[in-house]
């Protein structure tokens, strides 16, 4: 059921109108940051008011929407953000990945590999690659519009020179389609391969800087590195303790102050479905260890 | 240089105003590959304004600057498309700041510095921009110990050498330096000289040096421009002015300098 006094989905037609066409022209130059009016949503930037923006201009009545945070259903942001869409356009939400039409996520793509049809809303803090190394507006605009970006990887360089490797763990750089240099909002660098040439369209939304920028469909998207140091992704020595997955990423939780720990799956959706599928990991055959 | 060689940098009419208030007023030379172009005069003479309207900082009131592209021949900077102009402003040019700290990248260590303009020109190898950056280390007589130490933790005269080092390093074949030895004490600034005669000599660089300091005009340059009131009062080579100036503003300059 909708709530009364709203229109469909929170947002007025006219402010939707609006950032549908700054969508659209997002997909047509994909990488490049289409600033939009953005408006004030009844949550605090840093929250999701970008991705959430986007997602009321795009969702549908037939919709169905997922909503993660850290790769999980159910912390505050997800749930509220989850609450917000069904109290407001009366949709349908799950938490199965293959279920939902339209996935809003902040920091995790799902473990589950999207398929074409299905939308990505990503929550942007920042989206300016180069505002590390340029904080002046305008001068980043013209370094996107002149393809100058080599000394976007003075900053990589740093990190091998600090750290023997590249240490830049989230929010990694990419490249897309050859052209623009992106943010992929604070994802691990262990989901930077499931952006390249994903079926699905990922959208992005940064509230508080007004952006919004897109990658579509089967679009190449490479991460930046250096010939003798190539792009890597993170690795575990264990596999998840409660499903057991050894491909999935793996979120490190203390569980005592004894030096005890668990690493489990980030998505939250992917480990209950192997675990109802019957796979185990170290915990939830072995109840001493904790968790479960 | 061969005769007849076209000039490297050829400025005509060069002129400036801040609205009403003229920086630099009719500036004319050359600059020909290899050779020092020392411009002195005092405190606002526009100095630095005609240094920033022919290295593409400021796009003057009026008049041209040409320059020798490698490619094109000459082309005046100001008409070439941006993206030519500023390839050209981090490979075959480089601009040394009297404070360090405007033309370095504080956050980040002494091989960053030296190595973002090899990036900036496509550098994808990281072992091989190291080498790089510990090779210009040495040549302007830097510790390469101290590759991965950050700019502010350098004295003056290490950061005015790391800046020049990382100028230097895409092999630029014109430099351009405001005051590259102010605020530094006598023998730093010795060493700095001799370290910029060296390269200056070494390289084949062209330079533009502006200073107030007439030693440092003695030491590096072969020509020297005389500017006042954003005006150019007398120009020719670096001891014939300074040794028998004409203009009485040249006089009044050489004869003000004290002699310990």
């Amino acid at each position: 059921m909708t709530e009364d006094g709203y229109n469909f989905a929170y947002l007025d037609e006219q402010t939707k109108r609006m950032i549908r066409r700054a969508i659209l022209k997002a997909v047509a130059i994909p990488g490049y940051q289409v600033p939009f009016g953005s408006r004030e949503m009844p949550l605090p930037y840093g929250w999701g008011t970008g991705g959430i923006q986007v997602t009321a201009s795009i969702i549908g009545r037939d919709d169905t929407l997922k909503v993660i945070d850290q790769g999980a259903d159910d912390t505050v942001n997800a749930v509220s953000i989850r609450k917000f869409f069904a109290r407001t356009a009366g949709v349908a939400t799950t938490e199965r990945t293959e279920d939902a039409t339209i996935v809003q996520t902040r920091h995790r793509i799902p473990e589950t590999p999207l398929a074409a049809g299905q939308i990505l809303v990503y929550q942007v803090p920042i989206p300016e690659p180069l505002r590390w190394l340029e904080p002046r507006e305008a001068e980043t605009r013209k370094m996107h519009a002149l393809e100058e970006y080599g000394a976007m990887h003075v900053r990589l360089y740093e990190d091998i020179a600090r750290f023997g490797h590249i240490a830049t763990s989230y929010d990694y750089p990419v490249r897309v389609n050859g052209r623009y240099l992106a943010r992929p909002s604070p994802i691990p660098k262990f989901d930077n391969p499931k952006m390249d040439r994903l079926p699905a369209l990922q959208l992005f939304g940064a509230g508080r800087e007004k952006r919004i920028y897109a990658i579509p469909p089967h679009t190449e998207v490479r991460s930046l590195d250096f010939d003798d140091h190539p792009f890597e992704v993170q690795t575990w020595d264990e596999a998840c303790a409660f499903c057991g997955a050894a491909d999935s990423f793996l979120d490190e939780i203390v569980t005592d102050d004894r030096g005890g720990r668990l690493f489990v799956c980030s998505d939250t959706d992917y480990c209950g479905k192997r675990r109802a599928a019957g796979h185990t990991g170290s915990a939830t055959r072995d109840p001493e260890r904790g968790g479960a | 240089m061969p005769p007849g060689a076209p000039p490297l940098l050829s400025a005509r009419g060069v002129t400036k105003f801040y609205d009403a208030i003229p920086g630099c007023r009719d500036v004319s030379f050359d600059i020909w590959p290899g050779e020092v172009l020392g411009i002195v005069g005092e405190s606002g003479s526009g100095k630095t304004t005609m240094l920033n309207c022919i290295s593409a900082r400021l796009e003057p009131t009026s008049g041209t600057v040409e320059y020798a592209t490698r490619h094109d021949g000459p082309a005046d900077i100001y008409r070439m498309s941006e993206p030519v102009r500023r390839l050209l402003m981090r490979t075959d040019w480089g601009f040394v700041h009297q404070n360090p700290q405007e033309g370095l990248r504080m956050g980040v260590s002494a091989g960053a510095n030296i190595g973002e303009r090899l990036m900036a020109v496509g550098a994808r190898h990281y072992g091989n921009i190291r080498e790089a950056a510990a090779d210009w280390l040495d040549k302007v007589e830097m510790d390469t110990g101290r590759m991965d130490d950050l700019p502010f933790t350098f004295s003056g005269g290490m950061q005015q050498r790391l800046q020049i080092a990382r100028n230097l390093v895409t092999a630029p074949r014109i430099v351009f330096m405001d005051e590259p030895t102010g605020g530094l004490d006598v023998s730093v600034q010795a060493r700095l000289l001799d370290l910029l005669r060296g390269l200056v000599a070494d390289l084949g660089l062209a330079a533009v040096i502006v200073t107030h300091d007439l030693a440092v005009a003695r030491l590096l340059s072969h020509r020297l421009l005389v500017m006042r009131r954003g005006k150019v009062v007398e120009s020719g080579l670096t001891d014939q002015v300074l040794d028998d100036p004409e203009h009485p503003y040249s006089q009044l300059l050489v004869s003000s300098v004290l002699h310990p």
